[in-house]
């Protein structure tokens, strides 16, 4: 990853969300645009390359709605969404868990949780919070910094008192580095840490890359004693000003609902289904 | 300087606006920005010219005082990197150059001190001291101390490991810089150093007041003043908080986060340090101002560090040695209980402790404190402090799905609200002496300008919603104020013009954190916005429009 592409690059697109007929007389080009702000450097959510899930859900909704995919690129950090869906730069956000309020969101399309990411060598079979293994271990957790909060795994190891053996990670890293969050997975791969608690989607996609085999392994309970959830549903965001927009995704969500579980698959996102459906297991 | 002085006074001995004549100021010129963001700096005045720096991107313009109207006579734009604002945390200000030798000093947001020709704002030295990619920024206003120039960086919030670095004033390279976290090498911590406190005592306290491996993203940055002594040689300035935020997390004292160094400027040597607020629990930064004063103390003169500290008590610390002589609350706190001046520890209620699950309602002083960074002034002639400040409380309860580099998690919601009689600022004045208030106006808004305060016992401030207030510097009594455009968090100032008349200057254009509702074009409806700052600020975008624009008064 270059310097270059964490430059913010503003793409100028006109707001078509009405779907009326364009004046343009190139015929080919689609008449909508689904803008979507996105980070340029965090797989496997999205990159500039197009190369993450989110980037390919954006593809599948567009398709079905008629559209092209312009982006608006931009770290998602501390302002993320005040600088880009409440600056008016674009219109979706392809994930953020639902009942985040700064934006619409739509039904969900996965339900992940936190995962415990362990070299399979090492025959670690943990799955619980509450596992005696994780004092003696070291054991690595990112931390936010934002909100005065953290990883709910931070939270959950510190309120048992697991703290001596606790390794912070950044899930900021350093920007000019791929990827940035991936750091903590690839310490476990190396033999830093031994155990690493992070959000599933991220080990699902970085733990099979690594040249040290790793297993993965949902974190239950999927609500802690804190009654602080390390399990999220995620769903589409979308601006507070086309509540429309959400309905039509919702649509090409149910609709496309096999082809959406195949690309999850394909980036190995662990799902989970809630307790309230009798699951707390990995599907 | 920004701070006027080493000793951080901003006390000026300009005598022509008086009590009497004050109220007959009128503006003299202005001059826009053209950047719309927080305007925290202080204009520097030296030799007939004025230089003032902009919010990011941090354009330095330097003004002809020699001409009527004050043109421009030179502008410089370091052209800071654009990603510098979405990775920077809070508002993008900045705090001010200094003047030093024929150069203009500065800092970027993007991590760069720059010297400059004053004369003709040609660049002679660009260093680079941090990364903006791994979360670091740089906010404060330098000093040069020997050849030195001083610089700490920003950033506490993305897990960065603070330090305060020296520049050779020559030419921009490195003298020495201290981590403020890790082994004692690591923060300059030598044979010399003697903590006046036992618990200050000890190998690599750094590491070991920490769960493992933590202090290397500690936080522990440097975003506020520094001071110095020339007859002791020695510079003085506080870190900020430590992190991550939650207490719970980094069990120990965290040093050497929220504490005040003494250093030899040379080497960067530590010679004695005090640790505020061991085990940070809410966010108080001691990057706050430490004024240095000869005061008569219990009948002896003292050489002293006077220190209005976030967690709301007022500090008088023997300079030499680190000791605690006093320490009084200047406004209202329930978080804390003073003091042991025996061991020096801040006593904490143990009620307000946030604690994962739990919900904590009236925490007073909230996470910016009893005074942010907004400095304080003082009068050798009244012998008193001025200090701008705010009163302000916060509920605080983890319920907020949030989400951030493609990773869910429950965030704080964080409300602020008006602490105990329902105004959000104060401007008050101190005795440090008798370690009580002498007297105090209270603001509708948080009192987020600087002030100075002059010979002639006038004492200047501004408000967020956009006055500009002369003071009795005595009794409290408003002798004038002046609607601006847009909302005051700058820093004042007073100078005598190549004409020989007295000016006052201040930069209007409301922002900060205080203000980024305005600023950041925040949503009034979401009350936990600017980490719940939002929620105590709903009504400032109907009192204060964004602004940028330096205005000059003075005497017709």
């Amino acid at each position: 990853m270059t310097r270059a592409a964490v430059v913010v690059i503003l793409v100028v697109v006109s707001v078509v969300l009405g779907g009326q007929r364009s004046s343009a007389t190139n015929a080919v080009a689609p008449e909508r645009t689904l803008r979507v702000c996105a980070d340029p450097n965090n797989l496997p959510f999205s990159n500039q390359k197009r190369e993450g899930f989110e980037n390919r859900l954006a593809e599948i909704v567009a398709a079905e709605l008629h559209a092209r995919v312009a982006y608006t690129w931009w770290a998602q950090r501390r302002g993320f969404v005040r600088n880009t869906v409440k600056a008016g730069a674009c219109d979706v956000l392809m994930g953020v868990p639902v009942g985040f309020d700064m934006t619409l969101v739509t039904k969900p399309y996965y339900r992940s949780s936190y995962v415990f990411v362990s070299r399979r060598g090492d025959h670690v079979h943990v799955r619980s919070l509450d596992d005696p293994v994780l004092r003696r271990v070291r054991v690595g957790v990112q931390l936010v910094g934002n909100d005065g909060q953290n990883t709910p795994p931070a939270h959950a190891l510190a309120a048992r008192g697991v703290i001596a053996n606790v390794v912070g990670y950044t899930l900021y890293g350093n920007y000019v580095d791929p990827n940035p969050p991936a750091r903590i997975i690839e310490a476990v791969a190396r033999g830093d840490i031994d155990i690493a608690l992070v959000w599933g989607p991220l080990a699902g996609y970085h733990a099979p890359r690594q040249s040290t085999p790793l297993d993965i392994r949902p974190v239950t309970p999927q609500i802690d004693r804190t009654r602080m959830p390390l399990a999220f549903d995620i769903g589409v965001g979308v601006s507070r000003a086309h509540p429309e927009l959400r309905e039509e995704i919702n649509a090409v969500l149910k609709h496309k609902q096999a082809e959406i579980a195949r690309l999850l698959d394909e980036y190995g996102v662990p799902r989970v289904v809630a307790p309230a459906q009798g699951g707390a297991h990995a599907r | 300087m920004a701070a006027k002085d080493y000793a951080n006074t901003r006390f000026s001995g300009l005598t022509q606006i008086t009590t009497a004549n004050v109220s007959r100021l009128q503006p003299a010129w202005s001059f826009s920005t053209g950047v719309l963001r927080g305007q925290e700096a202080a204009p520097i005045v030296v030799n007939g010219t004025m230089y003032i720096v902009t919010p990011y991107p941090n354009i330095v313009y330097a003004l002809d005082l020699t001409k009527p109207g004050a043109p421009l006579k030179w502008k410089f734009n370091p052209k800071p990197d654009a990603s510098s604002q979405g990775v920077a945390c809070c508002d993008t200000v900045n705090r001010g150059a200094v003047y030093s030798n024929g150069k203009i000093i500065f800092n970027t947001l993007d991590d760069h001190t720059i010297a400059l020709n004053a004369e003709s704002g040609a660049q002679i030295w660009n260093a680079t001291l941090g990364d903006i990619n791994r979360g670091e920024t740089i906010t404060m206003s330098p000093i040069v101390v020997k050849g030195k120039v001083l610089v700490g960086d920003s950033g506490g919030e993305f897990g960065v490991r603070g330090w305060v670095t020296a520049l050779n004033e020559s030419d921009g390279s490195m003298a020495w810089r201290a981590y403020h976290t890790g082994p004692d090498k690591d923060v300059l911590i030598g044979p010399n150093f003697k903590p006046f406190y036992q618990d200050h005592q000890g190998k690599d306290l750094g590491i070991t007041s920490w769960p493992p491996d933590q202090w290397k993203i500690g936080g522990a940055t440097m975003w506020g003043w520094i001071s110095y002594d020339p007859t002791l040689d020695l510079i003085y300035y506080g870190t900020s908080n430590p992190g991550p935020w939650n207490a719970e997390l980094r069990p120990g004292d965290n040093k050497w986060a929220c504490t005040v160094f003494a250093r030899r400027p040379e080497t960067g040597e530590a010679i004695w340090a005090y640790q505020y607020n061991p085990h940070d629990l809410f966010d108080h930064d001691s990057i706050n101002e430490h004024l240095v004063l000869d005061l008569q103390i219990n009948g002896q003169m003292r050489k002293v560090l006077v220190h209005p500290e976030r967690n709301g008590n007022m500090y008088v610390i023997d300079r030499q040695t680190g000791e605690v002589l006093s320490a009084e609350p200047f406004a209202y706190t329930n978080t804390s209980e003073g003091v042991d001046l025996r061991t020096g520890r801040l006593k904490y209620v143990e009620a307000k402790e946030p604690k994962q699950g739990k919900v904590i309602r009236n925490i007073c002083p909230p996470e910016p404190g009893a005074k942010d960074w907004q400095p304080t002034a003082y009068s050798p002639k009244t012998g008193l402090v001025y200090i701008p400040h705010q009163n302000l409380c916060q509920d605080m309860e983890g319920t907020e799905v949030s989400y951030i580099e493609g990773t869910p998690y429950v965030g704080a919601n964080v409300k602020m609200y008006a602490g105990p009689g329902g105004n959000r600022g104060v401007f008050s004045a101190w005795d440090p002496v008798h370690a009580k208030e002498v007297w105090s106006v209270k603001e509708n808004f948080p009192v987020w300008s600087g002030t100075f305060v002059t010979a002639t016992d006038v004492v200047f401030y501004g408000t967020m919603d956009g006055w500009f207030k002369a003071l009795d510097a005595k009794t409290g009594n408003q002798l004038w104020q002046y609607k601006v455009g847009s909302g005051i968090i700058g820093q004042p100032i007073t100078y005598k013009g190549p004409d020989g008349k007295q000016y006052v200057a201040v930069l209007s254009g409301v922002g900060g954190w205080s203000g980024a509702i305005v600023a950041g074009d925040l949503d009034a409806g979401d009350p936990t916005a600017a980490m719940g700052f939002v929620n105590a600020m709903a009504d400032l975008p109907k009192a204060s429009t964004k602004g940028g624009t330096l205005y000059v008064f003075s005497l017709p």
